[in-house]
């Protein structure tokens, strides 16, 4: 007797996999980023169903394939998945202290650096310029984003 | 920071500046905020002295071990104070321009100069 396809096993690993490598996607938005449980559900839902791909296909093996490829199938997404949450839940979160930031209250470090076109900027430049040309609203402050860059 | 080019208007309003710092040398941040369509400046930082200064190097976790800044979001009012930070504790977590607005608009109502 030919014996049926097991789906559970390609979807199960197809939606695993989709969970790890749609990371970059859902980097995107906030929701999505600052917890990335989108990937960690399809993570899980692929996971589910490899794992009733694999209970038909060793539990009843003379109707269901995939005893060996499933097997494979499941190592691999296992894998992916344990890659996937050490670098979210440890690379990700190995940032330094910063206990010498300056502090609420304190006066920010002057400093002048080169902008995109190669213009000096001073901080007192920007905390005396209106924020915008097209606004109207009077210089009002400066929000400093530190980030890690494009390279 | 698309969030914050997102919301430059609301923050530009309130006549305040957003500007970003990272290692990255001009012509980096020129094809980036080119590309990205940002209209705040990005200012180029690559010996990290100024973000030395701010405490918020990452060392060695650049490109081949070079030295980078951390995330990190500082308000500074137009005294040249600082009022408001953000030290993420996730590299993927970042203010989002509605805790800057919540921030300054709690501080104006406060009483604020």
């Amino acid at each position: 007797m030919k014996r049926k396809w097991n789906w559970p096993i390609w979807v199960g690993f197809l939606v695993a996999v989709a969970g790890v490598f749609s990371y970059g996607f859902f980097a995107r938005y906030p929701t999505t980023r600052d917890f990335p449980w989108a990937n960690l559900l399809l993570l899980g839902i692929g996971t589910a169903l490899l794992v009733v791909g694999l209970f038909r296909a060793f539990g009843r093996p003379q109707l269901y394939r995939g005893k060996i490829f499933g097997s494979i199938f499941t190592a691999i997404a296992l894998f992916l998945g344990a890659f996937f949450c050490y670098e979210i839940f440890y690379v990700l979160r190995q940032v330094p202290p910063s206990t010498g930031a300056p502090r609420v209250s304190e006066k920010a470090p002057a400093f002048t650096l080169p902008d995109q076109d190669n213009n000096q900027v001073s901080l007192a430049d920007l905390l005396s310029a209106p924020a915008s040309s097209a606004s109207t609203a009077k210089a009002n402050g400066v929000l400093l984003i530190f980030y890690r860059g494009f390279w | 920071m698309r969030s914050f080019q997102d919301k430059l208007s609301e923050l530009e309003s309130r006549g305040i500046r957003v500007v970003g710092i990272s290692v990255d040398p001009p012509e980096v941040n020129r094809q980036q905020s080119q590309k990205l369509a940002y209209t705040f400046p990005l200012l180029s930082d690559p010996k990290a002295e100024v973000i030395r200064r701010y405490d918020v190097l990452h060392a060695g976790a650049g490109p081949k071990g070079t030295d980078i800044a951390r995330p990190a979001e500082f308000l500074i009012d137009s005294n040249g104070t600082i009022r408001w930070v953000n030290l993420t504790e996730n590299i993927a977590v970042r203010a989002r321009p509605e805790q800057v607005l919540k921030a300054f608009d709690e501080r104006e109502r406060g009483g604020g100069n």
